[in-house]
């Protein structure tokens, strides 16, 4: 195509003389040192190591647990509930927006004492704000013989741990 | 002796010292005043003249003076209280507890410090408030309302990280729901929160990132954006004063004639 090239070189020179070129490199160059400073800053911003609680926990002997009893470890932020069916783990921290709930033995619920969500012993929605149930947490037994949590892990409902 | 303080006050104001300092000379004449005005770093935000019913109480009400009062006395008390305070987890609540009944004068600081705090709060929305119902906020002063804007939120920025640093069962869990609001934006949320809180729950590193947005980075910006706020009163036409449109009387006026006519 001889006249197609025969045009780029007549426009050429008139759109793209040096200057533009610079100013090209310079308004690039630019971009790019501004786009790496947000990075960096990312970076730096957020933390590589943490020192949070382990999310892994020991509850102690199965055993220390009475059948149909709630146990909160306040510290941990977890209910540890057996049942006829077996044991489970339950995450105290609200879903509406992180307050620690309460479980309370007369009324056999679990209550947020922020908004007033309302939760059952399994962790379903009765009342509130919350959008979701409390997860249920991942439980097995150690080679010791203790019952272990792990915070980080959710597992779907009804799942309980049989010993 | 008024006559003799007066003539030391002009000595002083001719002498070599105070000429290099203020450059716009001796004298009472309208330059003078204006240029004293005008060629001061701070007083230049300033009109060098402004009319008399602009600065009547009934304008304003003084409302944004006011507010930069409560600041200017958070910025003193504040620094003040920086000087006993440790921004770290087992000593931050000892300290504020400290202030309250061991250091002198520290009750009355800190208590100085929440209560202008509140006041600010308070303050900037009547400012807010005045402004709106007395169409202020209309042409030619529509991008100071913007600003205005951006100063409210600074504001409740530095009341929400300010509320962290007595480390108590309040704060912490005020934090902890008020994070967790971030976590509500959609697909970078938890980003957010997590970068906000520097991990993933209220903790140590949270208390120092408070501490630094309340006392370094939340108040250089409320500082850079007064400052904008204020010229911009001089270079949208100085506070506004209500007055009657002529355009708007000739057209009522119009109006009145023609229903006369029919």
């Amino acid at each position: 195509m001889p006249d197609a090239t025969l045009k780029v070189s007549q426009s050429f020179p008139a759109e793209f003389d040096r200057r533009a070129f610079f100013t090209k490199i310079g308004l690039g160059s630019l971009g790019i040192a501004a786009a790496g400073t947000i990075a960096f800053s990312y970076e730096y911003l957020s933390p590589n190591v943490l020192y949070e609680p382990s999310a892994i926990i020991n509850a102690g002997k199965p055993e220390n647990f009475a059948v149909n009893s709630v146990t909160m470890d306040v510290n941990a932020g977890i209910y540890l509930v057996r049942t006829e069916e077996g044991y489970f783990a339950l995450n105290a921290v609200c879903t509406h927006l992180g307050c620690l709930t309460a479980w309370n033995q007369d009324l056999g619920i679990i209550a947020c004492p922020c908004h007033g969500s309302k939760f059952t012993r399994t962790g379903e929605k009765i009342e509130g704000p919350a959008p979701k149930p409390l997860p249920w947490l991942k439980t097995w037994v150690s080679d010791e013989g203790d019952l272990m949590v792990d915070r980080s892990a959710d597992i779907p409902p009804l799942q309980y741990l049989r010993i | 002796m008024p006559v003799k303080t007066e003539q030391i006050i002009e000595q002083v104001r001719a002498s070599r010292v105070w000429r290099s300092i203020f450059r716009s000379g001796t004298g009472n004449s309208t330059l003078h005043r204006a240029l004293a005005i005008q060629q001061n770093i701070f007083l230049h935000l300033f009109a060098t003249k402004v009319r008399r019913r602009m600065v009547r109480f009934s304008a304003t009400w003084y409302l944004g003076t006011l507010t930069f009062g409560t600041f200017l006395i958070l910025v003193i008390t504040g620094i003040l209280l920086m000087l006993y305070y440790h921004p770290s987890v087992p000593q931050a609540y000892a300290d504020m507890k400290d202030l309250q009944f061991v250091v002198s004068s520290g009750l009355f600081l800190r208590n100085l410090h929440r209560w202008s705090a509140q006041l600010m709060v308070f303050l900037v929305f009547a400012h807010m408030f005045k402004v709106f119902y007395r169409g202020a906020y209309r042409t030619p002063r529509e991008f100071n309302w913007v600003i205005g804007i951006v100063l409210l939120l600074i504001t409740l920025l530095l009341s929400y990280t300010g509320y962290l640093l007595p480390w108590d069962q309040l704060a912490y869990w005020a934090i902890t729901v008020g994070s967790n609001l971030s976590s509500a934006v959609p697909l970078v949320g938890s980003k957010i929160h997590f970068l906000l809180l520097g991990g993933n729950q209220v903790n140590a590193n949270a208390l120092l990132r408070f501490y630094v947005l309340h006392c370094v980075i939340l108040p250089l910006a409320a500082i850079l954006f007064i400052a904008v706020h204020f010229w911009r009163i001089r270079k949208d036409g100085g506070l506004y004063v209500q007055q009657v449109d002529p355009k708007v009387q000739a057209s009522a006026v119009s109006v009145l004639s023609a229903k006369e006519g029919q």
